[in-house]
């Protein structure tokens, strides 16, 4: 009943763990192949070290992080981190991080050789320095970037596009005329918070990205208006703690949500999340999701 | 050891001194000394889960001593006997027990907190170095298990007027444990490296997800990026860089 089919790919339910937030060391917790799906971390070419300084801090209603995509590099996933991930019966989704088109191309040409099904493209990480959210911002910028990666990509690519962008309509709708497949929206908000101590900002880039049930509201919003623009299938993410939060997203559009930073509330949150919609699904007498997707826009 | 999540009950949570608290959770855990559980009493704010070091692991309670700082600590020091708390764990990589000779252990305040199961699970044959600002806590619990106790205090109002680090006489020791303030254990490193000593730092950092999963609290080691909760929070002494 909560199975969906998107992309030309089954998801078990329409539950994914979002990128950056979530590992298989959460399979000490919960069987991860009761997942819709595992979205990665960002992977880029080399490995990353990620940002030095502090790299996260609580605000009210979620946190800020300037992790700095950190990550093993994509040669390193293939090799040591993915023949263990593709045990599990759940869809992989590489998330592509990168700071120049030729970064990203050279990725997603790693990642066509492998059996991955589907690709998300980070256009819209705060954290890094070159690049990287310029490509988020501007929606004409995007949709070159988004044009050149699809001339290589072999698997359903998804945007992830930031709620930074000037025009949120317009980044969406360029990168839907660009070819992407899909779309996730959205990843963090630019944010800042300052040690009144020290009277610096907390963080060395100043700038970090705001996730967490604070922004919810924003991007709920930002789905429920793209996917009335868009015909190609939308990934809901931001601030979602619970089912409720998740249906809510359904229904304004979404086909499938992630979940962030609710992993670090609780590792098993997502399995409550789906027993959450399975159970409402049920009791609704709904016979699919698809039923649901978008009925509060209609 | 696998970690899980649990629903337990507080059995007492009382306030030692000052801002320091104990705080026992009824029933039967696992974990290793230098571990640590992350725990939560509330529902949304804070947003994060707090770490707290295994203090003791007895036959029906699990002890965990902490020092008030923010929001998150302040709630757990409400906690009263029967109020529900939501537990993960046991976490992290602990002290690896080594006490062929005499051990080491330098704890600076709060810094105790992991010691007292370290010396519970040691089995004798150690010396303790207790630095605090005004008033030792907890030694009482402590000198059962060890054979020499050294205690500083910054105002002097009890043992050694200084740090702890001034007394600290590494003559007899094959290991050396320490947690506590980073100044501290950055002049405990120093010592135990120009003899050769093994050390064993216990680091603390701000964490998001407590597995291993976000990267909030990695921090550079001479054997690469590392992560606190996950490879750490104990690491060997050579592996931590205090200052590039």
């Amino acid at each position: 009943m909560t199975s969906i089919e998107i992309f030309g790919i089954e998801f078990k339910n329409p539950v994914i763990t979002a990128s950056g937030t979530f590992s298989q060391d959460y399979e000490e917790f919960f069987p991860l192949s009761k997942l819709g799906g595992i979205c990665t971390k960002g992977l880029t070419l080399n490995e990353k070290e990620g940002n030095t300084g502090i790299r996260i801090h609580e605000t009210t209603g979620g946190l800020l992080n300037s992790i700095g995509l950190q990550n093993p590099g994509v040669d390193n996933f293939i090799s040591k981190e993915l023949p263990q991930m593709e045990n599990y019966d759940t869809v992989i989704i590489a998330n592509v991080g990168g700071s120049t088109v030729e970064e990203y191309i050279k990725v997603i040409e790693k990642l066509n050789n492998t059996n991955i099904p589907l690709i998300e493209l980070n256009i819209s990480c705060p954290n890094v320095k070159e690049g990287g959210m310029a490509f988020g911002i501007k929606s004409d910028i995007a949709f070159k970037v988004v044009t050149e990666v699809k001339k290589v990509c072999k698997k359903p690519l998804v945007v992830k596009l930031s709620p930074n962008a000037e025009n949120i309509l317009d980044m969406a709708y360029k990168c839907c005329e660009a070819g992407a497949d899909g779309l996730s929206l959205v990843n963090t908000f630019s944010g800042m918070a300052i040690d009144i101590e020290n009277k610096k900002p907390v963080f060395e880039n100043v700038i970090a990205g705001l996730s967490g049930p604070c922004i919810k509201p924003i991007a709920l919003r930002m789905v429920y208006e793209v996917s009335k623009i868009v015909n190609i299938p939308i990934i809901g993410v931001g601030g979602i703690i619970d089912y409720k939060d998740a249906l809510e997203y359904i229904m304004a559009g979404a086909s499938a949500v992630q979940i962030g930073s609710g992993n670090f509330i609780k590792p098993s949150i997502s399995l409550d999340i789906i027993n959450g919609i399975e159970k409402f699904v049920k009791e609704e007498n709904i016979k699919s999701i698809k039923e649901i997707i978008g009925i509060a826009r209609r | 050891m696998k970690p899980k999540q649990y629903k337990g009950i507080v059995l007492s949570n009382i306030n030692i001194v000052d801002n320091i608290y104990e705080l026992k959770i009824i029933g039967k855990f696992k974990g290793n000394p230098g571990q640590f559980y992350m725990l939560r009493s509330w529902d949304l704010e804070p947003f994060l889960s707090r770490p707290l070091s295994i203090c003791n692991i007895e036959e029906d309670a699990l002890t965990f001593l902490y020092e008030v700082r923010g929001k998150g600590t302040n709630i757990l020091s409400n906690l009263r006997n029967g109020d529900s708390i939501y537990l993960l764990g046991p976490l992290g990589r602990g002290f690896p027990l080594d006490n062929r000779r005499k051990v080491g252990i330098v704890a600076g305040g709060i810094g105790i907190a992991p010691m007292i199961y370290l010396c519970k699970s040691l089995n004798g044959n150690i010396d303790f170095y207790g630095g605090f600002k005004e008033k030792p806590f907890y030694m009482d619990k402590i000198e059962k298990y060890i054979d020499k106790l050294y205690i500083s205090t910054d105002s002097g109002k009890e043992g050694y007027k200084g740090f702890i680090t001034d007394i600290f006489n590494l003559e007899k020791y094959s290991t050396v444990y320490t947690c506590g303030p980073i100044p501290m254990m950055e002049k405990i490193k120093y010592i135990c490296e120009k003899r050769d000593i093994s050390l064993y730092i216990s680091m603390e950092k701000h964490m998001a997800c407590g597995v291993g999963a976000c990267f909030g609290c990695s921090i550079k080691t001479t054997s690469g990026i590392k992560k606190v909760c996950k490879d750490g929070p104990v690491f060997k002494g050579e592996e931590i860089i205090f200052r590039d």
